[in-house]
């Protein structure tokens, strides 16, 4: 089959926001976490750094995906690569 | 897709794919209402005196009957509704269904009493444990379903063109998911012991019956809407006690809002516990305790017949002294208490010489990384990252979990399904660190400097019990409890939650069926995964491809029966090492599926050989990292060299797939470019699983 430029541009996209996500991903659980004993400020009661791996990452891995999907979702209609109404 | 005439026709099999959802909206809030309903029913009976040992009996029947019914409800022999629920499990749906395959006994009972004890430390499990769902969302759910076949091997087999590469993803997908499965069955069988009190064996078997009627008759359609009312009842049962208890401590309920402030009483109180005189004394004894154990064990035959001497001439002294009948008394019971051969001398020893841990002061919950020095510290922290490595890429190549993906009717659908699983997960994992806190902070106020005449009474109650989940004993016998007194096992935090509370004993029995829901949902998605791995890629695909889609059903469904009591039997055994095996499938299946599954996707170039000898590196370094360093698997395999001699960069073994993931990409990318491109068949497939529909594309993604 022969792909467009159109396609070629749709797989760019994709591949950048990943990117994008994935170093929010990276920093948020591995640069973070290195830190962890540096970062011991109060954060509305707790230190910071425990705040963060009990709860704050777990959230920015929630949006993260939810983000994804809702951009993706988008970009497969933009780019009219999206799949067929449900049956 | 017409039904068989067997087949019933009910809330399952559904019209259009909108109806269908909203059909299912309906059946599960109804469904939802009964099933508090039915709770609200028991704890009235109660209050009327309705016993405890009822109350078991009846959650157990009544939960196990209803993933029953849901089973014969859904029966088929239809492929594609067997192998992957006819491709038609809305999102919402399926990421409920994942919640409840992902967490297993040890997400539920075992999570919040690792983050008791272990503190900081153990939220590398709830990091790894939900940070992994970022690389199945952004690597690898969409691209799976796309390609839309019926497991992880048949992506390996066709994007790496041959049978060898699917051969070495069925072993893989075998040892990751068996000792898993083991795990999961054993929870089983503890959880139906404490229900109704038969021996663990029975209760192994009967929760295998538990496990076999939801997806044997409906295989991977029973299991997913099974699945999901396991959910329902998990998520009931761990909210319940944990808002009730921060109801009771700060007034606040929600528990994930307030425990900040609870986390700093806590600090405070470790503060005064490390320095307190009295607990320097407990810890004192137990490190005198140990220190003898230890010079015992060095030389233990003189040791033993020394020890014993000394006792006997103690009882000759006293009678020669004429000393009272009571002393005389004492001592000759002394000689009796003694171990009456070495062998069981030396086990009391080594028993002994384990008191050292106990002579630690107390962790700091919240301190990252503790250690006595800089360097302790840094090897500390390197570990922590390495576990949340492994764990997160273990479980985004686990092959039940990506399985789940293939179930949703669109490549949009599978992009939602992934951010509802990981929300419904994180219900739990984002609960369990508050949950950890609270009961600490019971524990140190409220258990530790009362006097062991007027114990909780929950404390009482479970020490005996269990005494390995809970013992308190007055070692420095001044009357009160000091916190060094107390031995805790992790999994009391979530089990004795409802009566910390002070809630009535149905809410107990709900967290047992919790805790029953958990491990069911996960060892029906693991035995599915292995039948499947064994009836559809390697008798299908590989020894009879013309078989029959009626015969590859019956015989995944005879060989999902044999697996099931394979792991019964092992889980019977009671073997020792099972939660290192457990974290070790993660290691395993992140050096052995993830940089195959990635490149797969991501670099056309990545070919057969590339691949092969990648999952082959991966899975190599990984098990040779284990054999060398754990210290179980070095008996089993008689490794006797310094285990110092094989740590690399201080990391420990259950983290092993630290060295497999890289490696793996190494080799997949290294051979690839050394060997043939792959052809242009394969290019193709790897362009159609990238675009959810490609115009001009010849190839069929089936389900859409």
């Amino acid at each position: 089959m022969q792909l467009t430029d159109k396609h070629r541009e749709y797989w760019s996209k994709n591949l950048r926001i990943t990117g994008i996500l994935l170093v929010i991903w990276f920093l948020v659980t591995y640069v973070l976490c290195f830190f962890a004993r540096e970062l011991q400020f109060n954060f509305f009661g707790w230190p910071f750094a425990f705040y963060m791996a009990a709860q704050g990452s777990l959230i920015i891995y929630v949006i993260i995906i939810w983000y994804y999907a809702r951009y993706m979702n988008k970009l497969d209609i933009q780019y009219d690569v999206h799949e067929g109404e449900e049956d | 897709m017409a039904s068989p005439a067997s087949e019933p026709t009910n809330v399952f099999t559904g019209g259009s794919q909108k109806a269908f959802a909203s059909q299912l909206k309906r059946v599960y809030t109804f469904y939802t209402g009964g099933f508090i309903l039915f709770v609200v029913a028991l704890a009235i009976l109660e209050q009327m005196g309705l016993p405890r040992r009822w109350i078991g009996y009846i959650f157990l029947l009544a939960t196990v009957g209803l993933y029953a019914g849901i089973g014969v409800m859904t029966r088929t022999s239809d492929a594609t509704e067997y192998y992957v629920a006819g491709r038609r499990v809305p999102a919402l749906f399926n990421g409920m269904a994942t919640g409840a395959d992902w967490m297993s006994a040890a997400s539920f009972i075992g999570m919040a009493g690792t983050l008791y004890l272990a503190g900081y430390g153990g939220l590398a499990f709830v990091l790894g444990w939900t940070g992994g769902y970022c690389l199945v969302a952004l690597l690898l759910a969409p691209y799976l379903r796309k390609f839309g076949q019926f497991t992880i091997p048949d992506f390996l087999g066709a994007r790496y063109g041959g049978n060898i590469p699917r051969f070495i993803g069925i072993i893989a997908a075998i040892l990751c998911s068996f000792t898993y499965v083991v795990a999961q069955i054993y929870g089983v069988g503890i959880i139906t012991t404490r229900l109704t009190g038969v021996p663990l064996e029975l209760g192994v078997f009967l929760g295998l019956a538990g496990i076999l009627v939801c997806s044997f008759l409906g295989g991977m359609r029973a299991v997913t809407w099974t699945q999901v009312a396991q959910y329902i009842i998990l998520i009931i049962a761990y909210m319940i006690p944990v808002v009730w208890l921060a109801v009771k401590q700060t007034g606040v309920p929600i528990p994930e809002l307030i425990y900040g402030q609870q986390l700093a009483k806590v600090t405070a109180r470790e503060a005064e516990l490390i320095k307190d005189p009295k607990e320097l004394q407990v810890r004192e004894i137990f490190k005198a305790r140990a220190a003898e154990a230890a010079t015992n064990l060095k030389d233990p035959t003189a040791a033993y017949t020394a020890g014993k001497t000394k006792l006997q001439a103690e009882v000759e002294k006293l009678k020669a002294e004429n000393a009272s009948p009571e002393q005389i008394a004492a001592a000759t019971k002394a000689v009796t208490a003694y171990p009456p051969d070495e062998s069981s001398a030396k086990t009391q020893w080594a028993k002994d010489a384990a008191l050292a841990a106990r002579a630690a002061p107390p962790l700091r919950h919240a301190e990252a990384f503790p250690g006595k020095d800089e360097e302790a510290r840094d090897i500390s922290r390197r570990n922590f990252l390495a576990l949340v490595f492994c764990l997160m890429v273990g479980t985004a190549a686990l092959p039940h979990i990506l399985m789940r993906y293939y179930t949703t009717p669109s490549v949009r659908d599978a992009r939602m399904s992934v951010f509802w699983s990981l929300f419904f997960i994180f219900l739990l994992y984002f609960t369990a660190p508050a949950l950890a806190v609270l009961v600490k902070f019971t524990m140190y106020n409220n258990v530790v400097g009362s006097s062991f005449a007027s114990l909780p009474q929950w404390v009482a109650a479970w020490s005996q019990v269990d005494p390995t989940l809970l013992s308190v004993v007055d070692v420095n016998k001044d009357g009160i409890v000091q916190l060094a007194e107390i031995a805790i096992g992790g999994d009391i935090v979530v089990l004795a939650t409802p009566e910390i509370a002070g809630l009535p004993y149905v809410i107990s029995g709900l967290v047992a069926a919790g805790g029953l829901a958990a491990a069911l949902s996960t060892a029906d998605g693991l035995l599915l995964t292995i039948a499947n791995a064994l009836s559809h890629d390697f008798y299908y695909k590989m020894l009879d491809p013309s078989a029959s889609t009626a015969r590859r059903v019956t015989i995944s469904k005879v060989l999902l029966l044999v697996v099931a009591l394979a792991a019964a039997w092992v889980a019977s055994q009671k073997p020792a090492n099972i939660l290192f095996l457990v974290s070790a499938a993660f290691s395993f299946a992140a050096a052995s599926f993830f940089p195959a599954l990635v490149l797969g996707i991501f670099w056309k170039r990545a070919n057969k050989w590339g691949a092969t000898l990648g999952m082959l590196a991966g899975l190599g370094i990984t098990a040779w990292y284990m054999v060398t360093t754990q210290p179980w698997l070095r008996g089993v395999f008689g490794v006797t060299s310094p285990i110092a001699d094989h740590i690399w960069w201080g990391i420990q073994p259950i983290s092993a797939g630290l060295w497999g993931v890289p490696l793996g990409f190494a080799v997949i990318i290294i051979v690839s470019l050394l060997t043939p491109k792959p052809d242009q068949a394969t290019q193709d497939l790897v362009e159609h699983v990238r675009y959810p529909n490609l115009a001009g594309d010849t190839m069929k993604t089936l389900g859409t």
